[in-house]
């Protein structure tokens, strides 16, 4: 294959593996968000649902963001190295919430503490779900922004580029949206109509939210970010992209409205996905805007040849793992009813 | 004020040293909790069942922090040392993609694993388990390797301004000191978390001699890290003898041994004086060292005074590391011989309090090996990043004040590991008692 074959396609792999990331563990974080907000008479079932939800899946959802970073360090290391120096800070934070998140999560699913030692670890797995994703949007926008400094020297350097409304507008979109895929796939998790409808309404409110965040970040993005602002707006695949990715948000609305839930769930990933791949596309060929592209940063031939070969033999094997994982897990209850159900042994081992 | 590069440097170790204590865990918890589950298959016996069910309720809290702590690492290889990553990415990627896939494959099973138990069949439990514990030793071995590039770097050519190319990534992932450094840390990590598991079991057991749960989960857990104890020196003689090879200055630190001569001796403890060029307060057994390393006790060997003092490692870490993990493996041997012994003329091991005493003693001792180990690898590269070719200080990050997130992270790894501690505690303190094991067995006999 010719370098330029294998620059798009790891860059490509690098793409879809940030898109699951975000429709998975995305997700996840909403769900923790929605913990943080559990509301009304069945707020305890709220959070147990989140819980059963992300339980089994949080920790394989959550390596796509390792195979993110693998990826960009080994194939455009330049590109990596400029975004580790250029964004330290919110990296540095993201990194202390990814460590609270899933410590945390894991501490009140198996600590068998009290009551109260898991709100306690409840509330900060939902405070660490909240800011993680504002400083995930951040960072990525920083990047789109074409903010990310060079050759930071002063301490200034290192705040400033991304302590700007047009970062933090991002953040709050990337947290919306995480939080609306986490409302879209709940009423999946049970047979409950009432839990079905409490999150129905989270759903369909936070989807109209992410609409406004949507055109406040297109807006700030004008002054702030103009070549997100031209590629989004100035290239021939523009408008198709936005017509469908409006589709797909008013679908999913209108699915949530008329209770179809599973196309809820695809609408929605869909909606997701296409802002992902807008953004993706509008920054293209950048990975970091305006001194590292795919084709200035990619690693020598062999190096793509061999990342693009264990790409291609390792997904042999996850692809059909992760399937499997999400097949156990998260298929339809009416199906999953069918499965085989064995009884505990006892109830003293059942924690 | 910290000089930023011994806080990068603080901050980097603190990180390992507190990963590497999970990633041991998340390596051989599996290989526990599926050998009782294949036994309970095996014998119908519930008690395997319910030991099964307890570990991989604790190999769930280690797993995760072992899986967002390595999280931190990969962020902070580029954090951290950024011209580092910028360098050696192209090269090294492949291990470290490698091991993507295995810890994905890894985090799949195990979520399949446990909460699997009412979902999947048996069989289908069972096979998730053998995957997890495979995936995760497969893990470790690809990231060891990217560790062991670090030190024998090979597989690429360097231009005028240091940057590679003719890049071969397969012989970076073979290179010379891959073999002896993965197979010396898995047995570790198996070494190591038998002892530990046995050691927490056997403390319950004292409380509660005939305790059928304890019996049987320090007899597996034993025989793991008995096993792998038993081992240890002959991976570590071979691992000391490829260093000797592949890095002299490192194995001349380790021992603190400054001249270089023929028929050295073995040195025991003492304080490596760098300014007198003299080992002060050891205990010093002739021609060992030179019988142990080129298996000749006239052979010469290399000190630390053939080497220029700028290129010296920190001496005192490196020599006492060394000998602490040594120390610590001659007595998990013998540990380990105690045990066959007993089972030799008792049939049991069992029935001897000081054996059980000396194994609660000896929990953490197998962890402590492994950090000693890592010290020794590690600090004993510098002062470089990549041996011989990139010091340490030219990968450093321009971000100011890295104290800061040092104590911050310090700090976090502090709360989170006495967390961990405090939630073991407290899952080992309510394993089942003598009368629950009896009433389970009544219960298995009448279903049985």
């Amino acid at each position: 294959m010719s370098q330029l074959l294998l620059i798009y396609f790891v860059a490509g792999v690098l793409l879809v593996s940030l898109t699951i990331y975000v429709l998975t563990a995305g997700a996840d974080y909403g769900g923790g968000v929605w913990d943080l907000f559990a509301t009304g008479p069945r707020a305890s079932l709220q959070r147990d649902l989140i819980e059963r939800a992300i339980g089994p899946v949080w920790e394989a959802d959550h390596v796509w963001l390792i195979l993110v970073i693998v990826l960009l360090f080994t194939g455009f290391p330049p590109a990596f190295s400029a975004i580790m120096i250029g964004l330290h800070v919110p990296l540095t934070l993201i990194i202390i919430g990814v460590v609270m998140r899933g410590s945390a999560f894991s501490f009140r699913s198996y600590g068998g503490g009290s009551d109260r030692a898991e709100r306690d670890w409840g509330r900060v797995f939902a405070i660490a779900s909240l800011v993680t994703p504002i400083l995930l949007g951040v960072a990525l926008g920083t990047i789109a922004d074409g903010r990310v400094p060079a050759h930071p020297t002063q301490l200034a350097d290192f705040f400033l580029p991304w302590l700007t409304p047009f970062g933090f507008a991002v953040g709050f979109f990337a947290l919306v949206l995480f939080a609306y895929l986490a409302a879209c796939y709940a009423p999946l998790e049970t047979d409950d109509p009432q839990l079905q409808d409490d999150f129905r309404m989270r759903a369909i409110i936070v989807g109209i939210l992410a609409g406004i965040a949507a055109g406040i970040v297109l807006l700030l993005s004008r002054v702030q970010a103009p070549l997100i602002w031209g590629g989004l707006t100035q290239r021939e695949w523009t408008w198709p992209l936005m017509w469908a990715n409006g589709l797909a948000a008013l679908g999913a609305l209108y699915a949530l409205w008329r209770r179809y839930f599973s196309a809820a769930r695809v609408l929605a990933a869909a909606h997701v996905s296409l802002i992902l791949w807008g953004w993706a596309f509008a920054q293209f060929p950048y990975l970091v805007p305006m001194n590292n592209t795919i084709f200035n940063s990619a690693s020598p031939k062999i190096t793509m040849e061999f990342l693009s070969g264990a790409l291609a033999a390792g997904s042999v094997i996850l692809l059909p793992s992760y399937r499997y994982l999400i097949s156990v897990f998260k298929s339809h209850p009416e199906r999953r009813r069918r499965t085989r159900t064995v009884k505990p042994i006892s109830a003293g081992d059942a924690e | 004020m910290l000089p930023n590069i011994i806080a990068a440097r603080s901050q980097m170790g603190i990180s390992l040293g507190f990963h590497i204590v999970f990633a041991c865990m998340g390596i051989a918890m599996p290989l526990l909790m599926v050998l009782a589950e294949t036994i309970h298959l095996r014998t119908r016996d519930e008690v395997y069942l319910l030991l099964a069910r307890r570990w991989a309720t604790g190999t769930a809290i280690l797993f995760a922090v072992g899986a967002v702590s390595g999280t931190v690492l990969s962020f902070e290889l580029g954090l951290l040392w950024p011209h580092f990553m910028k360098r050696a990415g192209a090269i090294i990627g492949m291990p470290f993609s490698l091991e993507g896939f295995a810890f994905f494959t890894e985090a799949i099973f195990l979520g399949l694993y446990l909460y699997g138990w009412e979902r999947l069949s048996p069989r289908a439990h069972i096979a998730a388990g053998y995957i997890v514990a495979f995936s995760g030793m497969i893990s470790g071995v690809f990231v060891v390797m990217a560790n062991s590039w670090m030190n024998t770097p090979v597989g690429f050519k360097l231009d005028s301004h240091g940057h590679p190319y003719d890049i071969n990534p397969v012989a970076a992932l073979f290179n010379p000191a891959a073999f002896h450094e993965t197979l010396h840390m898995i047995i570790a990590a198996y070494a190591a978390t038998g002892i530990a598991v046995a050691g927490v079991h056997s403390f319950m057991l004292l409380r509660d001699r005939g305790n059928l749960f304890h019996r049987r989960a320090v007899t597996i857990a034993l025989a793991m890290g008995a096993i792998a104890s038993v081992f240890q020196p002959l991976t570590g003689d071979f691992a000391a003898r490829q260093v000797a090879l592949l890095q002299p200055i490192k194995l001349a630190a380790s021992e603190g041994l400054f001249p270089t001569e023929p028929g050295a001796p073995l040195a025991i403890g003492g304080i490596p004086n760098a300014a007198t060029h003299h080992l002060d307060y050891a205990i010093e057994i002739p021609d060992l060292l030179s019988l142990l390393t080129y298996h000749n006790p006239h052979a010469v060997m290399t000190g630390l005074d053939s080497f220029p003092e700028q290129d010296w490692p920190p001496l005192f870490a490196v020599h006492t590391g060394f000998d602490l993990m040594v120390g610590i493996g001659t007595a998990l041997v013998g540990l380990s011989l105690w045990a066959l012994w007993l089972i030799w003329r008792r049939r049991t091991i069992f029935g001897s309090v000081w054996f059980l005493r000396a194994l609660v003693a000896a929990t953490p001792l197998g962890l402590i090996a492994v950090e000693a180990g890592w010290v020794v690898t590690e600090v004993g590269r510098q002062p470089w990043i990549i041996y011989n070719v990139m010091r340490t200080r030219d990968a450093l990050t321009p971000m100011l004040g890295l104290e800061v997130q040092l104590i911050l992270f310090t700090s976090l790894y502090i709360f989170l590991g006495l967390t961990v501690l405090r939630l073991m505690y407290r899952h080992v303190m309510r394993s089942p008692d003598s009368e629950e094991i009896a009433r389970l067995l009544r219960r298995g006999a009448l279903v049985a």
